[in-house]
């Protein structure tokens, strides 16, 4: 049954995900069958919005602050930088997170998984990377739950990202996982990038060295965007 | 290096990306509505659209509603070089591994239309379903994304 779900890697694909990926069964009636028409050059070189320190608030980085109490679940720092492929940072690039709480749990009227809601969790998050493209959030690890994809399907523990480039181009909308969990061969979402290579870049690092000592764990995860289409400045 | 793959924005994107109103590119300009809709007709209720003027690089996002319907208010953007003034539109969903990208066009550009070197390039009845329709006092612009009625999708 989980041949179903996952296929064979195959590094051909590159840093790509296979959009059509048989194993993830949502595909089946939403994704577009007729083949892309090229856009114009000129869509390569389009700056993206322009966001402003006014984005964000207080406590929009330390989703475990959000609340009278603390919630529950293992207390993790998550960060890194957002680069392009050419190693450029990304300075004021929006990073915005949303995740289940340690129970597996979203807060979302939508999520039927009978596992308590955490009162001082609401599990969203964002901030701006600084000048060098670094990001920062404070969290807690989210717990792994079950979707109906196929019989006993669960999906690894994820945070889903979304980032803003300086470029149109570079938008991305991702899940960052956690390394060494042993959901990842089954599930056909993190398996739909079919180059063991690129999958790695799903994954993020624990990180010592920037854990808080006595208080928190910390997992380091770069966002390699595409290119940057032009120079610096505007 | 190698680019971080892209994965889909999942059911549950409200909580993080919604959380306050984006949807007004421009205060008191045009109401832009429409309808996301999967290979079946069926109303996609967890889409997430974007709109992006590509001129004055505004910026507004809308969920899809229980009907899979989305709105925003938008501005015509200003006319650049030979190309009709249009929007680019970001399209995220549970079952989209990526987003998928296409372009609103105006219904009162007729002759910029004809003359845009996009539209110009596709098959009538894509151009024509790339034109947003006048409706109630805005425009309305449907997303299909299979189906006889596929919406062109463009390449990033
Ligand atoms: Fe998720």
């Amino acid at each position: 049954m989980i041949s179903d779900v996952v296929l064979r890697d195959d590094p051909t694909f590159g840093p790509e995900v296979q959009i059509d990926y048989p194993g993830y069964r949502s595909t089946r009636l939403r994704v577009p069958t007729r083949p892309l028409v090229p856009s114009p050059e000129e869509l390569h070189s389009l700056e993206g919005p322009v966001f402003g320190d006014e984005l964000v608030e207080p406590g929009d980085g330390d989703l475990t602050a959000q609340h009278a109490g603390e919630p529950l679940g293992e207390r993790i720092v998550v960060g890194g930088r957002v680069l392009d492929e050419n190693g450029r940072p990304a300075p004021g690039a929006l990073v915005e997170v949303w995740q289940a709480n340690a129970a597996g749990r979203y807060r979302h009227e939508v999520d039927r998984h009978p596992a308590p809601l955490d009162p001082n969790f609401s599990g969203a998050g964002r901030v701006l990377t600084d000048d060098e493209g670094n990001y920062r959030f404070v969290t807690i690890k989210p717990g792994a739950y079950p979707w109906g994809n196929h019989e006993n399907a669960w999906r690894p523990a994820h945070i889903h990202f979304s980032v803003f480039g300086r470029a149109f181009t570079q938008r991305l909308v991702t899940q960052m996982y956690f390394p060494g969990d042993p959901l990842f061969a089954y599930d056909p979402i993190f398996n739909s990038v079919r180059d063991p290579k690129a999958r790695a870049l799903l994954v993020a690092s624990f990180d010592l060295a920037t854990t808080e000592p006595d208080r928190a764990l910390a997992y380091r995860w770069d966002i390699i965007l595409r290119a940057t289409p032009f120079e610096d400045g505007p | 290096m190698i680019r971080t793959p892209s994965q889909t924005v999942g059911p549950f994107y409200a909580i993080g990306l919604c959380r306050r109103a984006e949807n007004e590119l421009v205060h008191g300009g045009i109401p832009l509505t429409g309808s996301l809709l999967d290979g079946e007709g069926e109303p996609v209720t967890d889409g997430l659209i974007e709109v992006w003027d590509p001129v004055d690089r505004r910026w507004g996002r809308s969920g899809t509603d229980s009907d899979g319907v989305f709105s925003f208010v938008v501005a015509k953007p200003r006319a650049r070089g030979a190309d009709a003034p249009h929007l680019l539109v970001f399209v995220f969903a549970r079952g989209l591994l990526r987003h998928q990208l296409t372009r609103i066009y105006f219904p009162d550009e007729r002759e910029a239309n004809t003359a845009d070197p996009v539209l110009s390039s596709l098959e009538e009845l894509d151009r024509t379903r790339l034109v947003a329709e006048h409706d109630d006092g805005g425009l309305r612009f449907d997303i299909h994304l299979q189906g006889e009625l596929e919406t062109i999708f463009f390449s990033t």
